[in-house]
């Protein structure tokens, strides 16, 4: 599977980076290779097995049903460029 | 069936599949220990985990994954003793991670089914695809500021359970009765409290309209309808909507759409449809979920008695009508109260009295049955004195009025009113005979062939004993005596 110019550019717009249209095809090259390697897989007959998410040996740990955590609005707000009454203040969004 | 609607070029049918959010009745969020209580203060409930910090990690509300398995069992669905959460990714402000944890190829529940009761008494059967857990996002408010959008947190990372059911639904009405028979359900566990005013249970619509027999159409997504009126306004609108483009020759779009409340309409609400790419992947913060076979097990059986079994025990075991046991089992302090009031007694008088005059009086009065005057075992306490023919069906309501206002028990309304229907033959008598004496003209009628004027005599009767003659033996005693005469 090789990436196109067009692939590169709704990636970009998805992950919402602005990419010069000069570096796209160079991009498209170097997506290409890093798939065409991964692609090296494909020659393992995975037939029958699941797929696996982790390697960790180990049980997904649990919390109590319990509130140990908030009540500092202050800190959150520290680094925002904008805030006011605690909230976020950000460039209005509507969709 | 009449569930099909006229177009111009003859009867369409509406496909509805539903998405509902049902928020966990947790004290803290999915996967932090941040206070999930609705109407804090703006960002006073956000851990550093929900506001997306770096270097923070998820850890599982083990109360959450409880409430999920005990709603699959409820659904009549199968338990994935293995699920995955993923990332589902997309960029908004009020989603500080840039992605929402959610479950997608291995949801915690899979396929199940849910009955609905149709109007015309046949039961149908609804499934559902799946139930899998996920964060709720935060709250923006675009109304504050003309160029500013204002973001609260406190709902980001609050657990909810996404339940999707197949498009098995064909008109507004069963869309509602499935939402409020799954409302019905997940109180009953106790999984969600079902408040659709604080969104605790929010609803997202599939609608398409094919001709009978036809392959299903193009569908839309109306997004967050908040009640169950707004539900039923939605779906007619967008059915209506998308005939009428067909009919002129159009072309439906798939696209999400709004439903506006004030006007009644639902508007198109994203254009870019090719915004819509998620790119799910597992979290690599999160371990698969397990659950252990025999926890599992033993939540399934720590299940209260759900609706639709106890429904079909009221009719069985108190005589009730379908109808009349709905009604009752709709809410599971209702259905409770309701066994108090009828154990050991006439069951089907019982519900009438539950229903007709206390939910009545209830509703009227804009109380909850929580607050009810009449407590359960006083209510039953007059449904004795009925049925032991102490007082009339009829009296009983004037006791019932007493009870209601002072709070007292039935016995002691009928002592303290000396309300006691008169069941002594002779006194009965005696006020029959007085009754003759003094309508000879009603009598003369009546031995005319005029029957109808016993009804009169009966009704002196039973005013001149203040309402407490019984009414039947007043009628009895009546007639043997003009007969006799």
């Amino acid at each position: 599977m090789s990436i196109t110019v067009e692939d590169v550019s709704k990636i970009a717009n998805l992950a919402r980076i602005d990419v010069p249209e000069a570096e796209k095809p160079h991009l498209a090259g170097q997506l290409s290779g890093m798939l065409k390697f991964v692609e090296q897989l494909n020659e393992v007959n995975t037939e029958g097995v699941q797929p696996m998410t982790t390697a960790a040996q180990m049980k997904l740990p649990r919390r109590a049903d319990a509130v140990t955590d908030g009540g500092y609005a202050g800190d959150l707000l520290a680094n925002a460029p904008e805030a006011t009454g605690n909230f976020f203040v950000v460039p209005k969004v509507i969709e | 069936m009449s569930n099909l609607i006229s177009g111009n070029t003859g009867k369409w049918e509406i496909v509805i599949g539903l998405e509902v959010h049902a928020q966990v009745s947790s004290k803290a969020k999915l996967f932090s220990g941040a206070s999930a209580t609705f109407g804090g203060d703006p960002n006073s409930q956000v851990s550093f985990v929900d506001a997306g910090f770096p270097g923070m990690l998820p850890v599982i509300n083990q109360y959450c994954v409880e409430q999920a398995v005990k709603t699959g069992f409820g659904l009549n669905a199968q338990i994935n003793l293995a699920s995955v959460f993923d990332r589902k990714n997309y960029f908004y402000a009020d989603l500080p991670n840039g992605y929402q944890i959610s479950q997608y190829k291995q949801p915690i529940v899979g396929e199940g089914f849910l009955l609905i009761d149709l109007p015309d008494g046949t039961t149908k059967r609804v499934g559902i695809e799946r139930l899998h857990l996920e964060q709720d996002a935060g709250k923006s408010m675009h109304d504050q500021h003309p160029s500013k959008s204002y973001i609260d947190l406190n709902r980001a990372g609050v657990a909810l359970m996404e339940i999707v059911s197949r498009p098995d639904l064909r008109s507004a009405e069963e869309a509602t009765l499935y939402v409020k028979k799954l409302r019905s359900i997940l109180r009953y566990i106790g999984s969600c409290d079902g408040n659709m005013e604080e969104g605790s249970l929010r609803c997202d619509a599939n609608v398409s309209v094919r001709k009978p027999g036809r392959e299903l159409g193009t569908r839309c997504e109306i997004k967050n309808v908040n009640s169950v009126r707004f539900l039923y306004a939605a779906i007619e609108y967008e059915a209506r909507r998308q005939i009428e483009i067909i009919e002129d020759g159009g072309k439906i779009h798939q696209e999400t759409r709004l439903f506006d409340s004030v006007k009644g309409e639902t508007r198109s609400m994203r254009s870019k449809e090719d915004a819509h790419d998620y790119r799910y992947f597992p979290d690599p913060d999160l371990l698969p979920l397990e659950l252990d076979a025999a926890w599992v097990k033993s939540l399934g059986e720590s299940l209260p008695e759900l609706p639709d079994a106890k429904k079909a025990r009221f009719i069985s075991e108190y005589g009730l009508t379908p109808y009349d046991a709905d009604v009752l089992v709709m809410e599971q302090e209702r259905a409770a109260f309701y066994e108090t009031v009828a154990k050991g007694r006439d069951g089907k008088l019982a519900a009438n009295w539950v229903i007709t005059e206390l939910l009545g009086r209830l509703n009227k009065d804009g109380k909850d049955l929580a607050d009810s005057p009449v407590s359960a075992e006083n209510l039953g306490g007059l449904i004795a004195r009925i049925s032991d023919k102490t007082i009339s069906n009829t009296l009983a309501k004037t006791v019932f009025g007493h009870m209601w206002d002072e709070g007292k028990t039935a016995d002691a309304v009928i002592e303290e009113k000396g309300m006691k229907q008169v069941t002594d033959t002779g006194a009965i008598e005696k006020l029959v005979e007085e009754a003759i004496a003094a309508n000879p003209a009603v009598i003369a009628e009546f031995k005319a062939g005029k029957e109808r004027a016993l009804g009169f005599i009966v009704g002196q009767v039973m005013k001149k004993s203040a309402g407490k003659a019984n009414p039947g033996m007043v009628n009895e005693i009546l007639v043997k005596k003009l007969k006799s005469a």
